[in-house]
């Protein structure tokens, strides 16, 4: 154990050197740079959120709104989606990995671990543009009730959020290639990662909310 | 297929006079004074200095400018709708319907959006890191990507001047009017395309203000010693974080609904059309505490610092200013309380409404007490605190009226209403930008605003004022509702003419405003202040020189109390405490970027082409907008050094500078 390591047990920057006040919190002066671009991008993702409670209050507004066509019991696949929920908890599990292998400067083991991030992420939206795809074929696309409005708004807003995120991620591993493990790419690291727990988050919103309440009897 | 989508020549409005030689007037004007610019050699400073500048001192003063400008396209607006008013009685006076919708539409989307919250936004730029003692926001780049897509909305609302037309749904587009089926113009696809393009840089510039605030601040100021104006801006920036999102979301509803055929707010297919006045006024009720919050901060910083003494009840303002954040949320049902939610459900809402007044209250009071006993100093930012103080407390009254469901139902959709946030937002949010650009200005430019022009533009405002909105109120009672192109009831005339009358008293000011402005700077050797103090003030910003260096402080200020620099200026009366000199170190100072510029170039392209349907040109600009954040994303240096020597230089001589001046002034 460094030394370093015994006055910042969690390596965030959170304590200064004994006897000197922690920065950030008033009495130490300006937090540290890794520090603060965490906190804002928190800040970020808590204004995310409130954007999707906007879109899951839409929903829950007009869930019951199905003009005479289909509902959510009729439409949806419990199949395909445990499928969609297991590739993205996944994809979240390899995200950790490649942000323990960041912070232990292995690059090899970040590639492979984002790159199975990446292949999870895109299985989970192959799956849900699977199932758009049949919903539109078979006429039940988002012009055909409010209900059908407020599903795909919602779901595609997170799948969106998914689509950013690979892209994101794959200018990230380039950087990495790029850079190297330098001090601001590991700060975009810690953001990214933060971002796609976000998504997860969110995702587990939608699971319960969207398919489990909609589906139960 | 049309590579243009639906833009074609009938876009230009060659038929209709008024907008067609107020765009060639204006675009005329912009080719003016880029030719100047051009001609005279100041592109490259221009660029190096200003465009991609993410000093936030710049930036701050970038954001008023852009504000000052909107608030003459607004106000144009404002006097065309009061001169129609005026003449439109038993006629169609000169102004169209179709036309006098888009005027009022227009002027309440500029008046809020592009004049109300740069202002505040630029002032809150500029001031917040000085104050808290730190040299910069927490992301520099960011901000200047926000003042740039702030732009980007701007301009797009004003190309609707010549190139199209704009909403004539009110600044609020209700549905169904906003639906495509009954406005397929291209007018509410440039409202919603420019808000969501500037609703996005004011997001960022609240995240960057929240972290900024929280976790930047000079070494000493905790949370009880930050000044009134930093608290306000918090309250103002977490409302922004938890807000503007609502707004994103709901737009993109109706985008969807008009791009798409869904049916959010349909009248068909389930569709539900309170549900976006519900979405909407979650975020427009927070919205105007956003505006009005940072002006109460102002007043705060202004009424002490003119009166010679600490603010009243600070601890208490700190309490009012967070509780106002937190109701700002659970009000926003007072706004159409005729959509029948009920009367236990009105009941709590008016209430709720009510109860606001409180923590507003308890501000008033801690302002007037913090006069009281004061040596006050009756220059140009007090005279608009104090007139806001007067104007402020009727508008609020005429609120807690209007937050009476009964009185609302009779009120509702009136010029009571009109008169009422006109009231709000003229004497609260307005006065506020005008006390701060005159209280900061010497700050920004090392020159103050000419006093003599500065009282009569706020003498012309005052009265201006009360002549325009007092009479509104009057002819709401009478029952004349909002938006009206022309009338026939002969008792609301002279409350119109004397309206009208108001309105000119007002240019008058704003005549004054632009005539200060122009007298100042070709006086400004005689206004220069070498001291960087020039009213005696408490706060840090002070404590640097004006204008302050691009590092703000050469060694960050230590904070032991409330009302720092006041602090500061105390100790070093004492003789014990000789000036020593500092101990200068290298600072690191974020890299200018273009960034920020370039993004909103794309994003112009991308809001234009979709507003328009021009699909290739929506994909390139969106892509653009991608690259431009990863070749900034690729950069390697990212941050310039000052050396030490260097800051030792410019420091030495602001101190120099200084001291001089102080054994003038105090022989």
């Amino acid at each position: 154990m460094t030394a370093e390591h015994a006055i910042d047990p969690n390596g965030i920057g959170e304590m200064g050197p004994k006897g000197v006040a922690a920065t950030g919190r008033g009495a130490g002066g300006p937090a540290s740079k890794r520090v603060y671009v965490g906190y804002g991008f928190w800040i970020f993702i808590l204004s995310d959120m409130v954007m999707f409670s906007a879109f899951f209050a839409a929903y829950a507004v007009l869930a019951g709104a199905t003009a005479g066509g289909p509902s959510g019991r009729q439409l949806f696949d419990l199949n395909n989606v445990a499928w969609e929920t297991a590739c993205l908890l996944l994809s979240s599990f390899a995200c950790g990995l490649a942000s323990l292998a960041a912070a232990g400067r292995n690059a090899l083991w970040f590639h492979v671990a984002m790159a199975a991030t990446f292949t999870l992420g895109a299985a989970f939206l192959g799956f849900e543009i699977k199932e758009f795809a049949g919903l539109a074929a078979a006429g039940d696309g988002p012009q055909r009730s409010a209900f059908l409005s407020a599903f795909f708004t919602l779901v595609g807003c997170h799948g969106l959020h998914i689509t950013a995120g690979l892209l994101w991620l794959l200018t990230m591993m380039a950087q990495v290639v790029a850079k190297g493990f330098r001090a601001d790419i590991l700060r975009r690291i810690h953001c990214f990662v933060l971002f796609w727990h976000a998504l997860d988050i969110v995702w587990v919103a939608i699971f319960t909310v969207v398919y489990l309440m909609g589906k139960a009897p | 297929m049309n590579l243009l989508g639906k833009l074609d020549w009938n876009a230009l409005p060659l038929d209709q006079p008024i907008p067609m030689i107020a765009s060639a007037a204006v675009a005329l004007g912009i080719l003016a004074v880029l030719a100047w610019v051009v001609i005279r050699g100041y592109f490259p400073y221009l660029w190096r200095e200003w465009l991609t500048s993410v000093d936030h001192k710049r930036i701050g003063v970038m954001y008023t400018l852009l504000a000052m400008v909107m608030l003459l396209r607004g106000f144009s607006d404002a006097l065309m709708m009061r001169s129609q008013q005026a003449i439109a009685f038993h006629s169609q006076g000169y102004l169209p319907p179709e036309h006098y919708d888009q005027v009022f539409s227009a002027h309440g989307t500029i008046m809020i959006f592009f004049v109300a919250m740069p202002f505040l936004i630029g002032l809150m730029n500029f001031v917040l890191p000085l104050q808290l003692g730190v040299r910069d926001v927490a992301f520099p780049t960011l901000n200047s990507v926000s003042l740039w897509l702030t732009a980007t909305g701007a301009l797009l609302v004003n190309l609707s001047l010549g190139i199209g037309e704009f909403a004539r749904t009110g600044w609020l587009p209700y549905p169904p009017l906003s639906e495509l089926t009954y406005s397929p113009g291209v007018g509410v696809d440039y409202y919603l395309w420019s808000l969501e393009i500037s609703g996005v840089g004011t997001l960022l510039t609240g995240i960057n203000f929240v972290t900024t605030i929280l976790k930047l601040r000079a070494p000493g100021m905790t949370y009880m010693r930050m000044p009134m104006f930093c608290w306000t801006a918090l309250a103002s920036s977490l409302l922004i974080v938890a807000a503007f999102p609502i707004l994103t979301a709901t737009l993109a509803m109706l985008i969807l609904d008009r791009y798409l055929g869904f049916h959010f707010f349909t009248n068909e297919a389930g569709g539900n059309v309170m549900m976006f006045v519900n979405l909407i006024w979650a975020w427009g009720h927070p919205e105007v505490y956003i505006l009005v919050l940072p002006a109460f901060g102002i007043f705060s910083e202004v009424v002490s610092t003119f009166s010679g003494k600490p603010l009243f009840g600070y601890r208490s303002m700190v309490i009012a200013t967070m509780a106002i954040c937190l109701l700002s949320f659970m009000v926003w049902l007072h706004h159409f309380f005729t959509m029948g939610a009920g009367a236990d459900v009105n009941a709590v809402f008016g209430v709720m409404s009510m109860i606001i007044a409180v923590p507003t209250g308890v501000k008033v009071f801690n302002w007037l007490f913090t006069m009281y006993g004061g040596r006050i100093r009756f220059e140009t930012p007090i005279l608009w605190a104090v007139g806001f103080m007067v104007t402020f407390v009727i508008g609020g009254m005429t609120g807690v009226l209007l937050a009476v469901p009964p009185a609302d139902f009779l009120l509702h959709n009136s010029l009571f209403l009109v008169a009422h946030f006109h009231n709000v937002i003229i004497g609260g949010v307005l006065f506020g930008a005008f006390a701060g650009y005159e209280y900061w200005f010497p700050k920004a430019f090392g020159f103050r605003l000419h006093g003599g022009l500065g009282k009569a533009a706020f003498w012309c405002w005052f009265i201006g004022f009360y002549l325009a909105f007092m009479p509104l109120y009057v002819v709401g009672l009478e029952g004349m509702t909002r938006r009206m192109q022309h009338y026939d009831v002969p008792e609301w005339r002279p409350w119109l003419l004397v309206a009208a009358v108001g309105a000119i008293v007002i240019l008058a000011g704003i005549v004054c405003q632009i005539a200060q402005l122009v007298v100042s700077i070709m006086r400004r050797d005689e206004l220069r202040d070498v001291t960087g103090d020039p009213w005696n003030g408490r706060s840090l910003e002070w404590s640097t020189a004006s204008p302050p260096p691009a590092f703000n402080f050469a060694v960050l200020p230590v904070v032991h109390g409330l009302d720092a620099y006041w602090d500061i200026k105390q100790r070093a009366r004492e003789p014990t405490q000789a000036p020593s000199e500092l101990r200068y170190e290298p600072i690191e100072t974020p890299r200018n970027s273009p960034t920020g510029f370039v993004c909103a170039f794309f994003a112009t392209a991308m809001g234009f082409s979709l507003i328009w349907h021009i699909w290739w040109l929506a994909i390139a600009g969106l892509v653009g907008a991608w690259a431009t954040f990863v070749v900034f994303a690729w950069r390697d240096r990212v941050e310039t050094v000052i050396p030490a020597g260097e800051v030792a230089r410019i420091d030495r001589r602001n101190r120099e500078a200084r001291f001089e001046a102080l054994a003038v002034r105090t022989p």
